[in-house]
């Protein structure tokens, strides 16, 4: 256990050296500053002109009624209106929560342990394992939208693999039916999402500084007390990316229900809520803003957290 | 952070004894890796297939006979080419001009003391962290604002124009790419480009003829993974872009649905045409996709 108290200190030497602060800028030419202002003005412009002000942007549409076409003018403003109906009226909110859910859950879960599990497996001198990395890579090339393409072709009631393989008297409608496509499309966005959670991991095991282990099996601790006790609380830094990058996953996933369904029927998640407003039927662009603005609390609660323990650590130093 | 990038190659002339642990090991390996290319085995299988054969016999069968009728079917009917030069055309610039300007910003950080700094770094890092959906409306709404010259965009707007959808990707995707290369950066001497501004180098020269130079590896990594994002990219076409002929080829997939009614096997060989560039790219450039990667969630 002292071993996790060296580490640290061993740590700090080998950082990159501090810089040298202040002066700088003041001793920089004309044309200097003037070429250091474009190259940071332009791009944080860009961004801002369509990140950062289309978010505040949702913000303040949220508290309106607009359909979108006619001009500013037409924005009635209604105050906090569109949430009250969201959340006492609007039909398919509460069931797109309640999918969001399950769906971070399940991602939480299933791709999380399966990847972490098959790191674990891969991290160490092992024949083929390359071979094994690139297998199980490979679906995370493929976009949200192939993936609810190629596995149509699995879950299909007529002819489709799994039924097949199942070889079921009455043939399971795993897209079809609302009670159960939830699950089926879900194992499907966690295909595509464990090989990379399983490279993250991969990445901090490797970066586990091997002296810790080996302290902690001379002190006589199991292998599987070595990884639960040592191994995986060092990786912390890298448990937080894999929660954000869930969280954040979960929150964006669209393109599959929407290739299968459009969202429907059994596949509402809050991000087509948001989507319907504008190439959907709905055209009520107050109430989507509402939606957005709740996915960003969620989101928020993950990205604020993440940014203190990246950047934390840069003001020390 | 470079450590991430090279493997430690450590030769092992012994060979190890084969355990009954490590059998099962590779077996469970192997099963799983399977069960990974199911789907896509799967769906290579069906394409291989014709209409008569699984109609007939279902798809769940041995094939009667191979053929690769179905590509030539989809890219014709699917007009696929068409559809990857759209994909072209939004992708390359996309990818170049994010690179360029994140590299630029990554720079400028890296290399001199300004106060704004880590709250520039944390504005880039959460605006990529932040689900589209959260900005979609407003930007579509700002796109039909932005008036253009016809030369620039047939539409006379940002909107229903190839160029609104490279603006995003670009603004989005710079959040990502200014994080890892602003990391990257970071690890370059300082006395390197100290070095090249008492000699009197501009500090254009020390950006553009230092320090990118040096990035070379991020930047490969950083062009193999934005190409995959950009090219996967299925959300801003769909609602930024509303005549279906000017989709990029991944959102026109959904035309390409209604296109080939219920033929699966046509299905499954248009998905992997589309599928085939990223996995061309993931095929030849692995290292570059997964350090990409690996560069982005570690730090320090």
């Amino acid at each position: 256990m002292t071993a996790l108290q060296e580490k640290p200190k061993a740590v700090a030497p080998s950082g990159p050296p501090p810089r040298r602060r202040g002066k700088r800028a003041t001793a920089l030419a004309g044309t200097d500053k003037l070429v250091l202002a474009l190259m940071l003005g332009i791009p944080t412009f860009v961004h801002l002109l369509f990140v950062w002000i289309p978010t505040l942007g949702s913000v303040a549409l949220s508290f309106s009624r607009w359909n979108g076409i006619g001009g500013f003018e037409d924005i009635e403003w209604i105050g906090v209106g569109n949430y009250v109906e969201i959340f006492t009226e609007y039909p398919r909110f509460w069931p797109a929560v309640q999918h969001n859910l399950i769906w971070l859950l399940f991602l939480l879960v299933v791709p999380t342990s399966a990847g972490l599990l098959l790191a674990v497996l891969l991290d160490r001198e092992l024949r083929f394992s390359r071979i094994y990395q690139s297998a199980l890579y490979m679906p995370m090339v493929l976009s949200l939208a192939l993936v609810g393409f190629i596995w149509q072709l699995i879950y299909t009631p007529d002819g489709g693999l799994l039924n097949s393989v199942l070889g079921l008297d009455k043939p399971v409608d795993w897209i079809g039916d609302s009670d159960i496509n939830l699950y089926a499309v879900m194992v499907a966005a966690a295909w595509r999402h464990t090989g990379y959670i399983m490279l993250l991991y991969l990445a901090g095991l490797k970066s586990v500084d091997p002296a810790l282990k080996e302290a902690a099996s001379l002190d006589g601790a199991s292998a599987s007390q070595t990884f639960f006790r040592v191994t995986f609380p060092v990786m912390k830094p890298v448990n937080i990316v894999v929660a954000v990058v869930t969280v954040i996953e979960a929150l964006r996933a669209f393109d599959i229900v929407y290739v299968i369904n459009k969202g429907r029927n059994g596949l509402e998640l809050l991000s087509v809520l948001v989507t319907d407003n504008i190439i959907g039927e709905a055209s009520r662009i107050g109430r989507g803003s509402a939606v957005a603005v709740i996915l960003l609390t969620i989101s928020l609660g993950v990205i604020i957290p993440y940014l203190y323990q990246v950047f934390s650590k840069e003001n020390r130093t | 952070m470079t450590a991430t990038l090279e493997r430690p190659s450590v030769p092992v002339k012994k060979t190890r004894p084969v355990t009954p642990a490590r059998i099962a090991l590779h077996v469970f390996l192997v099963l799983t890796c399977l069960m990974t290319l199911a789907p896509l085995l799967w769906a290579v299988y069906a394409s291989l297939r014709t209409y008569d054969d699984t109609s007939v016999n279902g798809y769940f069968s041995i094939a009667k006979s191979l053929t690769f009728e179905n590509f030539a079917k989809a890219w014709e009917i699917g007009d696929l080419p068409h559809f990857y030069w759209n994909t072209f055309l939004i992708t390359v610039p996309a990818l170049l001009v994010t690179l360029l300007l994140s590299s630029m910003v990554a720079f400028a950080v890296s290399r001199f003391s300004f106060k704004f700094n880590i709250a520039l770094l944390m504005l880039f890092t959460a605006g990529n962290l932040l689900p589209q959906q959260v900005i979609v409306t407003p930007l579509w709404r700002l796109y039909r604002l932005i008036e253009l010259p016809a030369w620039m965009s047939e539409s006379e707007s940002l909107i229903d124009s190839p160029l609104g959808v490279i603006l995003i990707h670009i603004a989005f995707q710079m959040g990502f790419c200014t994080f890892v290369l602003s990391n990257y950066m970071k690890t370059i001497p300082y006395e390197l480009t100290e070095a090249a501004r008492v000699d009197g180098a501009s500090v254009f020269r020390q950006y553009w003829q230092l320090t990118l130079p040096l990035c070379r590896p991020v930047l490969a990594a950083l062009a193999t993974l934005e190409f995959t994002w950009i090219y996967n990219d299925f959300l801003w076409a769909l609602v930024l872009i509303q005549d279906g002929d000017k989709m990029p080829v991944t959102s026109a997939l959904q035309n390409l649905k209604g296109t080939f009614f219920t033929d699966n096997n046509l299905i499954a060989a248009g998905s992997l045409l589309v599928a085939l560039p990223t996995l061309v790219v993931f095929f030849v450039l692995q290292r570059q996709f997964v350090g990409g990667l690996t560069l982005g969630s570690t730090k320090g």
